[in-house]
């Protein structure tokens, strides 16, 4: 079977600062890596290979840097790296975005075979918005299977497929037809690390790169700033809270103070507190 | 190459609302009821509360958007939804929508947009929420907003949609200038619950979905609920205890246990924990995680980092025990407490039981 993986590469946001005076983000020297939850898309994509033959093909849209992150990919077993870039992409919204990565999709499908599942991870750790899965879904008209937390059945020759999926307040047993669209859950796997073998493969491979028109691209203005039907207008940071919080002695005083200084100190602020409590505890 | 927006994006700053002519006939703000399981999801009521403030501020009406497999059903909860002010609900009842599918549901919604043209959609960012939202935004090709925490209407009488960007370290403010509808979803206890008023009623507009099962591609073979249903109770208990690393071990997490237990709260942890697989990670608050809007927050060994703060900040009381003062939980805290969390806790545990056990014995 084919299996394309959507991943992207992003700053490691652990380690983002924000300037403090222009507001804007210091990117420099701040390292990249693959979004953390797409690496469980990844590996679930590597596991239906391992168990049903096939190959896995990851697929990044990004700054000619991203390539980074295919090799990595490489590394932890993907078959081939699609890296798709383009200035025209530059400034691309959710909606750009779905649209470029499923025309390479459909590019992809039509050099090496049309894929059976198509993954992206559950959302971005920068963009956050688990937007874009459900927008290739649409675009490609795939089934569309959000928040999977494992994959039961497979059918290669019936054509369909049988998931966990989490729901509000509990887990859906769905069963679609392929081609489908599963965006993975966090933790619902354990990401294996490549073999020697593949990370240097994956440091040596010929990675596949593709502009807009070498994927397959004309409606331009479909794509980067021209397709995005957002518009960020203004970027600032949260206000601090207006008045500093209240200190509670600790200093040379046992605990059981401390504790009622808070208690009485807690009453005093919300004095309907004391009563709503006593009610919840009489109800035991 | 950013779906996270860029900032100091000159270009984009520079764009002018230049609606196109089919969209002006787009009016009225838009909520859509998460009906399940018999319940409409709180989030729901929460945007209807945010809507109303819109559609004032505009000058249009307020409306519901409810789906499901059971009309009278439907027609039961209406009644809840105009007691929080909306004017209009519009129905949809269809056995084929009895469970939440992507395939109907999108199809459904995506009619009602273009039948009856909503200036602003809003969407809980649930996982229902979601899934539907980017479904029908791609399909109708318009804007959407994911996790806002901040709704307002511009001099241009456009949706200024505010969220958090690049892991809440800084806030961003997205327009929808000239696509409609504006649609945009929020999470849960972002907004504040709205006063019901109860006996108000509205009309109702009933859409006929047009759907066969036979042609719906994807089937719900079972339905399984989770198991502990106190773990979906922690967005919306009132009070919330929850620890960090500075806890310094997956046995002291019984301390916030305990507290909480007394009080009759919930509790949660900061993010490591899970990663530490100390809890669950349906405990986790933060942005990431479950956002909450508790009367009162105590927060033990939680350095107050900005991913846990943009989840906690709603709170009407937030108590933080930590042993660094310079700590930046006591930027944002009411009360700060600067010691020792495995020591304090247990006495605050033993206090509180003291106090709300005399009222226990004397019934
Ligand atoms: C994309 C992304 C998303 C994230 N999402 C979330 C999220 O949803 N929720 C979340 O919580 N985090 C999230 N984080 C992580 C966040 O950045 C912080 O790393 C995390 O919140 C820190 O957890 P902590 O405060 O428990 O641990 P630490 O930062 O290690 O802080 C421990 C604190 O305990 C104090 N302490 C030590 N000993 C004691 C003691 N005996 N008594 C009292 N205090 C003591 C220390 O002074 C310190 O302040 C996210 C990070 C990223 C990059
Ligand atoms: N530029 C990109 N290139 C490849 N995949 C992406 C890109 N942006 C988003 N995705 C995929 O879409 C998922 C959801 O992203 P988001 O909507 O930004 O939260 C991610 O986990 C990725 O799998």
């Amino acid at each position: 079977m084919h299996i394309v993986v959507c991943i992207k590469q992003v700053p490691d946001s652990a380690q983002i600062r924000v300037h403090p005076v222009t507001n804007t983000i210091m990117r420099q020297g701040v390292p990249t890596i693959i979004n953390p939850y797409d690496l469980f898309a990844l590996e679930e994509a590597l596991r239906l290979r391992d168990r049903l033959g096939g190959t896995v093909t990851v697929l990044t849209m990004g700054p000619p840097m991203a390539e980074d992150s295919l090799r990595k990919a490489l590394g932890i077993g993907a078959d081939r790296g699609v890296l798709l870039t383009d200035r025209f992409f530059a400034g691309s919204d959710t909606l750009a975005t779905s649209y470029a990565l499923s025309q390479a999709i459909l590019k992809i499908g039509e050099t090496w075979g049309v894929p059976e599942v198509v993954f992206t991870g559950k959302q971005t750790i920068d963009g956050d918005t688990a937007q874009v899965g459900p927008g290739i879904a649409r675009r490609l008209g795939l089934q569309q299977l959000t928040y999977v937390s494992g994959i039961s059945e497979v059918d290669l020759a019936g054509k369909s497929i049988t998931v966990s999926r989490r729901a509000e307040g509990g887990v859906q047993e769905l069963k679609t037809a392929l081609p489908a669209l599963i965006t993975m859950l966090e933790g619902s796997n354990e990401v294996r690390r490549g073999s020697i073998v593949d990370v240097l493969r994956g440091a040596r491979a010929e990675l596949v790169t593709w502009n807009a028109q070498a994927a397959g691209i004309t409606e331009m203005g479909n794509c980067g700033l021209r397709g995005s039907p957002t518009v960020v207008k203004r970027v600032f940071a949260p206000k601090a809270r207006a008045t500093k919080a209240v200190p509670i002695e600790t200093r040379e005083r046992d605990a059981e103070t401390i504790a009622e200084d808070i208690i009485a100190q807690l009453y005093a602020t919300q004095p309907a507190l004391e009563a709503e409590l006593l009610r919840t505890a009489a109800g035991y | 190459m950013a779906t996270a927006p860029t900032p100091a994006a000159p270009s984009r700053a520079g764009m002018k609302k230049e609606l196109p002519e089919r969209f002006k006939s787009y009016k009225h703000v838009w909520v859509f009821i998460e009906y399940e399981h018999g319940e409409i999801h709180p989030v729901s009521l929460e945007l209807l509360g945010e809507g109303r403030k819109l559609a004032n501020k505009l000058g249009v009406e307020l409306a519901g958007v409810l789906l499901g497999g059971n009309r009278a059903a439907l027609q039961e909860a209406a009644l809840q939804v105009w007691e929080h002010d909306a004017d209009l609900v519009y129905i949809c009842a269809d056995p084929v929508l009895e469970h939440y599918r992507n395939e109907p549901y999108t199809k459904v919604m995506t009619d009602l947009v273009n039948t009856y043209q909503p200036e602003i959609f809003l969407l809980g960012a649930t996982v229902l929420g979601r899934d539907l939202a980017g479904a029908v935004a791609t399909t109708l090709l318009t804007g959407l907003t994911a996790d806002c925490t901040e709704l307002a209407i511009d001099d241009e009488g456009s949706l200024a949609a505010t969220r958090p960007t690049f892991g809440g370290s800084l806030l961003c403010t997205i327009h929808t200038l000239n696509f409609r509808p504006q649609m945009a979803t929020i999470r849960p206890r972002v907004m504040a619950m709205p006063p019901s008023a109860p006996g108000k009623r509205g009309r109702i507009i009933e859409h006929a979905a047009g759907l066969h099962e036979i042609d719906i591609i994807t089937k719900v073979l079972r339905f399984l609920p989770d198991r502990d249903s106190n773990k979906a109770q922690l967005a919306y208990a009132d009070i919330v205890v929850a620890g960090g690393m500075g806890l310094r071990s997956p046995e002291n997490l019984q301390l916030v246990r305990a507290l909480a237990s007394v009080l009759g709260g919930e509790w949660g942890g900061s993010r490591p924990l899970v990663q530490k697989g100390w809890m669950d990670a349906d405990r986790q608050i933060g942005q990431t995680g479950k956002t909450i809007r508790p009367k009162v927050y105590i927060a033990a060994g939680i350095s107050g980092a900005i991913q846990h703060r943009v989840g906690v900040e709603g709170a009407d009381t937030i108590i933080a025990i930590n042993t660094d003062r310079n700590a930046p939980i006591f930027d944002f805290a009411h009360f700060a407490v600067v010691g020792n969390a495995i020591e304090i806790l247990p006495a605050l545990t033993d206090a509180f039981r003291k106090r709300l056990s005399v009222n226990r014995l004397a019934g």
